[in-house]
């Protein structure tokens, strides 16, 4: 168990610790990395609905009148698109074209300004990143709002996630698409709630007032009790992004990796104009790209792929598993890695080095895993 | 709280020992299978293998990470449980019975003294284990 006195804590913490669930040091935070097991939670989100406290994550508002603009030299998406309350995948680029951290944009429903929502691990660093930008182009009327401290954060994931949900909810969830936000009155507590999420399910992002954030929870677990909604750690929370192939930063993100390496190019607009990271991008494309992300999975016994395990053809190293699990859902070994351009491709045949022995591997279609 | 059988041999590194004459047949106790979580993969030694004590024996794998077994006396492999390595998950439910992992022939059975009984192994728990 870690040491939990040193330790930032969601105001859920002390509910999960009741829970019996095992917690772990996360960047810093005492979260909970399973309840029951992993397995079991992992099928709860894919079958029925799980409930995730993400009060990590970090958040961050950016408004005044050159939002649109700053967002459009920041981010490598296109935030012209959105229209008042859509979100958008985006990434943070160093000019080098490598990833400050991967991030969501939403244009506020009410449509003032902008709401990002930042990983745990890089809250700080990406702060501090668009303070930097802010300061080196003053040309830019924006105000930065760190708001983490002040957000609670919640994710109902799963096919019963909006039968829930709307049980304790005065606006209709029918109508709000995929990557799109609402503001609503969740159990007494005004609310944004987003239909995103890090599972590969339908379900929701709920943002509070920090305060009213263990209260919403408790009132989901009333909610949905009845179709057996369970908490989920951050053990399922990554078998599940991993079987959908959402990205990790770290892992198939890095200062090291570029988005086009990690075959995210259509989260990067080349035809909006300037953005950080764009001439890179654009050079690299050009040259050609030596290494891309490939899926693969085990065809034989031999445990399971595991992050920075070497990938070997004919006994020469073409790359790295970035992130590897047995998937619950397929009942195989998969994984994510990358690997030399002239060994990338679906059909291809990989050797994952586990313990020091070659284990066959095969390169297939991502996702892994796609909702029916 | 995890279940610590009486009558067995326990080392620190998490693996419990019932000891039959010359014998021994060794697995992992409910206290290491619940700080690894769901069981997903078992490596074991074969018919005929040596193995020393303290050293790396097998693997076991969880579905957040690999950890190898150590084993808990010096001696050869008898029989490695063929069944638990089809089902790994059983190492989860049955860590004591079902799951045994494997039977080694004892080359020097004074090493069993080296191993603790049930009641300093559970206070070993409590400390180390924080919970």
């Amino acid at each position: 168990m870690a040491d939990a006195s040193d330790l930032k804590r969601t105001p859920i913490a002390d509910w999960h610790v009741e829970a019996g669930a095992k917690m772990v040091d996360f960047s810093g935070w005492f979260m909970p990395v399973n309840y029951k097991g992993i397995i079991e939670e992992h099928h709860t989100v894919r079958n029925s609905v799980g409930v995730f406290d993400l009060g990590h994550m970090g958040q961050l508002n950016v408004t005044g009148p050159d939002a649109d603009d700053f967002l459009q030299y920041v981010t490598t998406n296109d935030v012209t698109k959105l229209a008042p309350g859509q979100a958008q995948y985006a990434m943070l680029l160093y000019p080098s074209g490598g990833v400050v951290d991967d991030i969501i944009v939403y244009r506020r429903p009410d449509d003032n300004g902008f709401f990002i929502v930042l990983n745990a691990a890089n809250t700080k660093k990406d702060v501090d990143w668009f303070n930097e930008q802010k300061a080196n182009r003053p040309e830019f009327d924006v105000t930065l709002d760190h708001s983490s401290e002040r957000t609670g954060m919640i994710a109902i994931q799963g096919p019963k996630a909006e039968s829930v949900l709307q049980k304790i909810i005065d606006v209709n969830l029918a109508p709000v698409s995929n990557f799109s936000s609402v503001f609503g009155n969740v159990a007494g507590s005004d609310c944004m709630v987003g239909r995103t999420g890090y599972t590969g399910e339908d379900g929701f992002e709920v943002y509070s007032p920090i305060e009213d954030i263990l209260m919403i929870w408790k009132a989901l677990f009333e909610a949905g009790e009845d179709v057996g909604i369970q908490p989920i750690g951050l053990g399922a929370r990554d078998t599940l992004r991993l079987e959908a192939k959402m990205a990790l930063y770290g892992q198939e993100l890095s200062s090291e990796i570029t988005p086009l390496e990690a075959r995210l190019g259509w989260a990067v607009k080349f035809d909006k104009g300037e953005f950080i990271g764009r001439e890179a991008l654009l050079k690299q494309k050009d040259e050609g790209l030596k290494r891309r992300l490939v899926g693969f999975k085990l065809v034989e016994r031999g445990g399971t792929p595991r992050t920075h395990y070497e990938i070997q053809v004919d006994g020469k190293t073409v790359g790295e598993v970035t992130s590897g699990t047995r998937s619950p859902t397929l009942g195989e070994n998969i994984g994510l890695g990358l690997v030399d351009v002239e060994h990338a491709g679906v059909g291809k045949p990989l050797d994952i080095i586990v313990r020091n022995k070659p284990v066959r591997a095969e390169q297939v279609r991502t996702p892994f895993y796609k909702r029916g | 709280m995890a279940e610590i059988k009486s009558g067995l041999h326990y080392t620190k590194s998490h693996e419990w020992v019932k000891v039959d004459g010359d014998t021994v047949t060794m697995g992992v106790t409910d206290f290491a299978q619940s700080e690894l979580g769901d069981i997903t993969y078992l490596e074991l030694p074969e018919a005929g293998d040596s193995v020393s004590k303290s050293e790396p024996l097998g693997v076991i794998e969880s579905v957040k990470a690999a950890s190898d077994i150590y084993s808990p006396v010096s001696g050869e492999i008898v029989e490695a449980n063929d069944q638990a390595i089809d089902a790994p998950e059983s190492v989860n439910s049955s860590p004591y019975d079902d799951a045994w992992l494997v039977k080694i022939k004892l080359s020097d059975t004074s090493e069993l003294d080296e191993l603790m009984d049930s009641a300093t192994y559970e206070k070993f728990v409590e400390e180390e284990g924080g919970h």
